[in-house]
């Protein structure tokens, strides 16, 4: 055997009250660094200026106006109320698309989640219509619903409804079969089994069909207002810039381009990332 | 709870009965025999510990008692009345965390359990919610969502879940099985503790020969490929000698992995 020095034993104390420590301080540069926020803001900064300085290079403001100037015209137009007015046009249409494509999307997954044959349906149908961009049937719409807000709502729902039925039907598949005994151990009845175990447990893809969703059903909308600007019809958004391109006041095409890009932003950074906070990252189950 | 059944008059009336079980999973191509002609009686308050190596469908056996798989041959009756589908009155604890509802706080899930099936009001759910989370231990997480606990934790949560239902019985599918060795130790204990408190009657499945030995009141060995039942031996809870000095855990060694079982191997 080989030799080995014995050691005594060291018997220690657990220090069982609060363990407070000070926190080794940053340098400013680095918790200034830190901030999402401030970096996004920056980039941001430095994305204007790129665009200032290349703009003054070009010089034609007909082509491409600096970003100075588009801001004036994007001040120039909420004062006078004309981009309001517009937003206050085409929300009000977007929620209503939005909506409905999530009602008819909800009963149809529902169906799907029942039957082996509502699933067949849902899956061919995604399979089909998921694909097909939804400004592409406006023509249709338009020739079935009349120049008007029907014609844009029905192309609405196509964009909205296949994406949040999508995802919504996979998170119902992909939740654990664990979870699925749960429910059943439980003795729930078929809608509180759908609506106390399937919806919460599928919710980070429904979340992301619903982001997905929102994001076509605006891309969608404005498309579709620029093709009515050319039909005539009367206006949103897309049509504001449409018929700013018509009189060549390009630094107000680039403002109506600016309030689609902060809309959508605002949507997706401040709504949704709410939402989210509010459940999937409280529960743990963001990825 | 203990409802009055006729059929359970007598105190050895059992439980659950088992009869002649066979579990098949069938795939477009091939069906696969899970369990084969498998028969057992579990009395009340028994600790009934189903044991053997992966691949003898103890899982899919403890899923047929609870309704998830339906035989393909024989019958399991609780009380006497042969069991259809899913209840309340036999809660299961799974072995994956997943198993609490990640949107519901330990509390919460709980309460789910009482207040899903049947018509236990909000406030009383809570109290009797809150008296198991207290007996496992866990008063001070109650409103913890799930993620935020250990591994251990939550299978003491589930375990809470499944009693607060004041079952007729616990089905326990290899609960401890993802947990440390520490933990599972300390689990084991708890468990031991609060089938003496309650008197819960239990079946137990695992893969482990002490964790059998040290949890069940019956053994019911199963061999894999399909799954037979090969013995069903009394436990006392410790490893003892039998009468020619052989210790219970390598009987149940010999009897799970002897290739080819002596004549009168019955009599072990």
């Amino acid at each position: 055997m080989s030799e080995r020095n014995q050691r005594a034993d060291r018997m220690l104390v657990v220090d069982r009250g609060r363990h407070e420590v000070t926190e080794r301080e940053r340098s400013l540069w680095r918790s200034i660094y830190a901030q999402g926020w401030i970096r996004k803001t920056f980039v941001l900064l430095v994305l204007a200026l790129t665009w200032e300085l290349y703009a003054r290079y070009l010089n034609n403001a007909l082509q491409f106006p600096t970003f100075l100037d588009t801001l004036a015209a994007l001040w120039r137009s909420l004062l006078s109320g004309e981009i309001p007015i517009a937003a206050a046009y085409t929300i009000p249409i977007l929620l209503t698309g939005y909506v409905a494509g999530l009602a008819l999307a909800g009963a149809l997954t529902a169906f799907a989640s029942a039957t082996r044959i509502g699933a067949d349906l849902l899956e061919t149908l995604t399979a089909m219509f998921n694909p097909l961009p939804s400004i592409a049937l406006l023509p249709l719409a338009l020739l079935w619903f009349g120049l008007g807000e029907g014609a844009v709502i029905f192309v609405l729902i196509h964009a909205v409804l296949w994406a949040v039925a999508l995802n919504t039907f996979a998170g119902f598949k992909s939740l654990s079969p664990t979870l699925r005994m749960v429910g059943q151990n439980y003795g729930l009845s078929r809608p509180a089994y759908l609506f106390r175990i399937l919806i919460p447990g599928a919710f980070p893809s429904i979340l992301t069909g619903l982001k997905i969703g929102w994001a076509f059903a605006w891309r969608t909308l404005i498309a579709a207002e620029l093709v009515f600007g050319a039909q005539g019809g009367s206006g949103g958004l897309g049509w504001f810039i449409y018929e700013r391109k018509n009189q060549l006041l390009i630094a107000d095409v680039f403002a109506g381009l600016l309030t689609v890009i902060v809309f959508g932003l605002f949507v997706e950074n401040v709504i949704f990332k709410l939402i989210e906070r509010r459940t999937i990252e409280r529960w743990g189950m963001s990825s | 709870m203990l409802a009055v059944n006729p059929a359970a008059a007598t105190a050895f009336e059992p439980l659950i009965s088992v009869r002649d079980v066979t579990l098949q999973y069938r795939s477009e191509t091939r069906i696969t025999t899970a369990v084969y002609r498998v028969a057992f009686d579990m009395l009340e308050a028994d600790r009934f510990v189903l044991l053997g190596p992966s691949g003898c469908g103890k899982s899919s056996l403890l899923k047929a008692i609870g309704g998830f798989i339906e035989p393909a041959e024989g019958e399991i009756l609780l009380e006497g009345r042969a069991i259809a589908g899913p209840g309340p009155d036999r809660a299961f604890v799974f072995q994956e965390f997943d198993q609490l509802l990640p949107w519901k706080t330990v509390l919460g899930n709980v309460v789910f359990a009482l207040t899903a099936g049947r018509a236990l009001d909000r406030k009383a759910a809570e109290e009797r919610a809150r008296h198991y989370i207290d007996k496992v231990g866990l008063s001070g997480f109650a409103d913890n969502f799930p993620h935020m606990l250990s591994g251990g934790m939550k299978q003491r949560v589930a375990i809470a879940r499944a009693m607060a239902t004041e079952p007729r019985v616990l089905l326990m599918d290899e609960p401890f099985a993802a947990l440390d060795a520490l933990t599972r130790d300390r689990m084991q204990a708890e468990l031991l503790r609060l089938c003496e408190e309650f008197r819960f009657s239990v079946i137990f499945v695992t893969h482990s020969i002490p964790e059998a030995i040290r949890i069940g009141t019956r053994i019911l060995l199963l061999t894999p490929h399909p799954g037979q039942a090969r013995a069903e031996l009394d436990c006392s809870g410790i490893d003892a000698p039998d009468a020619s000095g052989r210790l219970l855990s390598e009987r149940i060694n010999a009897l799970l992995f002897e290739r080819a079982p002596a004549a009168g191997a019955e009599r072990v």
